[in-house]
Parts: C-alpha cells; sequence; structure tokens
C-alpha cells in the first residue's frame, strides 16, 4: 500500500490521477452528448424520458454515476492541489510573459477553463439532475399507435403522482393498440428551463470551456501517462481536436439554441 | 551590414539572496547589431564600474553555446528571442533601434537569486546526484562492438545527453517544473544497455528529488521544449513518466 500513496503524491503519480480521472471525464461526455443527442427526436420527448429513468434508476448506471461524482471531485480537488504547488514552485512571476512565443494559450489556461467548468457542473446539475430527483417534476402521457409508430403525449395534471418514475402498458380500443408511457417529464423541464436567453447564453458560453479544455486536456493526458509516439499521436490528436474540441461542444450547444429557437 | 542601435535596457537588480530587487533602467547608445547580447552587457558594465556603480551579475562562461550559463530571461523568453540558442548566441541584430529590453533571472523557488541575474541551480546538480549516472566496476573495457546498440536508439539517446543543463525549461514553464531536464537526463541513459541496471532506480529517485527540490508539475504546454536551447523533445517526458510508473508498478 506504501508504495501506492508515494506513486501518487509525487508530481508525476498526481499527474497520472489528473490524467485517468480526465480521461474518465471525457468518456462520460460521449455517453452523455450521445444519449442527450435524443432531445432532437420529435416524439414529444419520449425517448429522451424513458432513457433519463434507465440513467437513474439501473443499478449499475447508478453505480457508474457515483463513481462519476467522485472523479468529478477529485479532478477538481487535485488540479487545484496541483495549481497551489505550481504557484509554489514560482512566487515571483515575469514582468513580461513570452507564453504566447512558445506554447498554446489553451495549455496555459487549464486551470482557468477547468474552474469555469466546475462552476458549470454545479449549474447544470442544479438545474436538471437536482430538479429531476428533487424537485417537482410534472409527468407526461405518451401514446404509441403500435400499427403506425406514431407517437402522441398529453401532460397529467400537475399534482399527478405515480410511485415510480416511469409506468407503461398496452390498451387496445377501436382506432388500434397502443403502448401507453406515463414518465416523468424532463424533456419538458429542459424545453421550460432553455426559453431563457441568460440560461441558453451561459450553456453556449460555457460549451467554450469546455472546448479549449479539451484541445489541451485530451492529448495531455495520453503525454501524462507516457502515450507519445509518431505511431498514434495523429490519431490522439484528430480525435482530441475534431471529436472532443469541436463536434461534442457544438452537440452540447445546439441542445440550448434548438430550444431557444423552438 | 553592421548597425547602431540605441535602446533601453530594463534589467533586475537585487543585491543578494535576502534583499529586495528591482528593475533599473539604462539608456544605451550607438550598440553594434555584431555584438552578442553579452558583449552588450560587457559594455554596460564597463561603463558602471567606470561610474562607480556595481555592474550587474549575470553567469556566463563559455560564450558558444554550450555551458548554459547564461541564465537570462529577455523580454519573456528565456535566452530571447531567437530559438535553439542560449543568450551568448544572441546577437544585437535580432532587436530594433529603440527597443526597450526587458531582463530579467530564472524565476523559480528551486533556483534563487544569488544576485542580479544570477541564480543558484545546484538543485539540478542534486537531481544528478540523485541518479543521473551509471554506475561501472573496474575492470578492463570490453570490446565496443560486444554491446549492440540500434543506430535509431543511440541517436535518441544522444539527442537526450545534448541538454546543457541550462534551466530554460524551468524557466519557461508556466509551472517551473523540470520534468524536461530530468526526463533528457533519465532518457539518456534509458536508451542504452550500459542504463538498464539502474533503469528503475534512476527514475524513481530523481523524480524523488526533483520533487524534494520543489520544481512544479508538467502540464504538457510544451513551452519547455519550444525554448530549450538543444530542442529537448517532449517524447522524453513521455518516456519518463512511461518508466516511472513500470518502476513504482513492478
Amino acid at each position: 500500500m506504501k508504495w501506492i500513496i508515494k506513486m501518487f503524491s509525487s508530481t508525476i503519480g498526481q499527474k497520472f490521477i489528473m490524467a485517468l480521472t480526465g480521461l474518465f471525464l471525457c468518456a462520460f461526455l460521449i455517453v452523455h452528448t450521445l444519449g442527450n443527442l435524443q432531445l432532437f427526436k420529435s416524439d414529444g420527448g419520449l425517448a429522451f424520458n424513458t432513457y433519463s429513468v434507465f440513467m437513474s434508476t439501473n443499478p449499475v448506471i447508478k453505480c457508474i454515476s457515483y463513481l462519476l461524482y467522485a472523479t468529478i471531485l477529485l479532478h477538481a480537488i487535485k488540479g487545484f492541489m496541483l495549481l497551489r504547488k505550481n504557484k509554489k514552485a514560482r512566487p515571483i512571476d515575469y514582468a513580461v510573459q513570452g507564453g504566447s512565443a512558445n506554447s498554446h494559450w489553451t495549455s496555459r489556461s487549464m486551470g482557468i477553463l477547468g474552474t469555469i467548468l466546475l462552476l458549470f457542473i454545479v449549474v447544470h446539475m442544479y438545474n436538471f439532475w437536482f430538479e429531476y430527483k428533487f424537485g417537482h417534476v410534472p409527468f407526461t402521457s405518451y401514446f404509441t399507435n403500435m400499427a403506425t409508430g406514431e407517437t402522441k403525449f398529453q401532460p397529467m395534471s400537475a399534482d399527478y403522482v405515480q410511485a415510480n418514475k416511469m409506468e407503461e402498458g398496452m390498451i387496445s380500443n377501436e382506432q388500434g393498440q397502443f403502448r401507453v408511457v406515463v414518465v416523468k417529464d424532463l424533456f419538458k423541464e429542459v424545453e421550460i428551463s432553455f426559453k431563457e436567453w441568460w440560461l441558453v447564453a451561459l450553456y453556449v458560453i460555457c460549451m467554450f470551456s469546455v472546448s479549449f479544455h479539451l484541445y489541451h486536456g485530451f492529448q495531455s493526458a495520453f503525454q501524462t501517462l507516457g502515450i507519445n509516439h509518431s505511431k498514434y499521436n495523429g490519431l490522439i490528436q484528430f480525435i482530441g481536436v475534431w471529436f472532443f474540441s469541436i463536434f461534442i461542444p457544438i452537440a452540447f450547444a445546439a441542445m440550448p439554441l434548438y430550444f431557444f429557437f423552438k | 551590414m553592421e548597425k547602431h542601435l540605441n535602446l533601453t535596457l530594463k534589467i533586475w537588480r537585487q543585491k543578494n539572496a535576502k534583499a529586495k530587487g528591482n528593475f533599473e533602467a539604462y539608456k544605451m547608445t550607438g550598440i553594434s547589431t555584431d555584438m552578442s547580447f553579452l558583449e552588450m552587457f560587457d559594455v554596460l558594465n564597463e561603463r558602471l564600474v567606470n561610474d562607480n556603480i556595481d555592474p550587474i551579475a549575470f553567469d556566463h562562461d563559455c560564450r558558444e553555446g554550450i555551458c548554459g550559463a547564461c541564465s537570462m530571461v529577455i523580454n519573456g523568453r528565456p535566452h530571447g528571442p531567437k530559438n535553439a540558442i542560449t543568450t551568448c548566441q544572441l546577437h544585437m541584430r535580432s532587436f530594433n533601434d529603440g527597443d526597450t529590453i526587458t531582463v530579467e533571472p530564472w524565476r523559480a523557488s528551486p533556483f534563487p537569486i544569488i544576485k542580479d541575474l544570477v541564480v543558484d541551480r545546484s538543485s539540478f546538480d542534486r537531481i544528478m546526484a540523485a541518479g543521473g549516472f551509471v554506475s561501472t566496476n573496474t575492470g578492463s573495457a570490453q570490446d565496443a562492438n560486444c554491446t549492440l546498440i540500434s543506430k535509431e536508439a543511440a541517436d535518441e539517446s544522444l539527442a537526450a545527453a545534448a541538454c546543457i543543463g541550462c534551466g530554460a525549461c524551468v524557466a519557461a514553464c508556466k509551472n517551473a517544473s523540470a520534468m524536461l531536464f530530468v526526463s533528457a537526463k533519465v532518457s539518456q541513459f534509458a536508451l542504452l544497455p550500459q542504463g538498464q541496471p539502474e533503469r528503475k532506480k534512476r527514475v524513481l529517485e530523481m523524480v524523488a528529488q526533483m520533487d524534494t527540490e520543489g520544481f512544479g508539475a508538467c502540464t504538457n504546454t510544451g513551452a519547455c521544449s519550444a525554448e530549450c536551447p538543444k530542442e529537448i523533445s517532449l517524447t522524453h517526458i513521455a518516456r519518463m513518466n512511461r518508466d516511472y510508473l513500470m518502476a513504482e508498478l513492478c
């Protein structure tokens, strides 16, 4: 055990923690993006709401989500600890800064970009995670015609409650057979929230932070883990720039903009 | 063609390690563009001595880019505005007439200022003493051809060994990290058969000493490599990280 503590308390070991937690958070972002793309489905939110119930009730996902919260905290706390250590290594700064001549500004701004992201995560979790778990999110019933696949939905009354987040069943009448789903309507919550221009602006601005943080962070994590080889540097750079720094922030920023202009 | 420049120098003056330093401005006239930066300092110091003013203390030795002594941050960049050179290789033709040039010492806790622009870099010596060597047993030398080394490994090792320990990597890094220096010294042996017996011990002890000295962590900005007069590559840092992980794990 002693060697593990020694390893992770060394400068390189602490950077390993940053790299491993950072890459885990990148992996989470892939799932989060792909899952949330269901917001764009024109089914009144059935797919997104069903997905939300699955993500918040499945025991495996629940375990991973606790690991995720711990990872976010560890990444942030370790980042602040390293920031303090680095400040201590240079207590008096240069009168003239020449950083722009030798490095990319994103790599020199990971601390401030990360702090913006941490604050954003707090706001984001309050907006949706807290609201979904502890707030009053209304229910909506969805009727899917089994023959045509067409879905119609109807919001339940504001005081409607049910034991589970989602109940489903089948009904038949003269119009055909229908799959009925009554589910907590997080989609509606998203729709209402993103009608506020300042919240949309905040989300879009914060996605720039995601982009700049990952532009350096993704590639940097591999370097920290010792993965720097001409065979795969190109691929790492490509994924880091095009997927994590461009595609993911654009996909996320498109969500509030879509609901605002819808 | 030789030209002459009029310049303003803003130089960090600090009487001793404990004194509070400050910038002093000096007007320089008729500085030849053929002069090296250190020669310009010689001209200034001669004037200061004539005026009974304490000359500016600065480190210098070989004046041909080998010793790594001439530590100065010039306009925010270690060794000045040109890449892959030391201060002694910097010529005044890199500046324009009327320029104000700010000269500061290396700024890092493990490099305490002794006087003016001179810093104590013995922390690098202590890192080297912790593991930057190969232990050799006495006895007659082997035939050189008995030890097989690929051309690529030899080249890479020599590229790492080109590090002159000037400390520009620490000076350039926003975290005052010594990772490029330490990794070059780890790599130069890690790539050669002679370095294998102590490979794990070396990386562990050099990294431990680096931490004891109080250098910062590596954010992989690449500033160190960009400012290195010997263009030491970041691949050495990756190699050291790998070696450190493997040495701790197994």
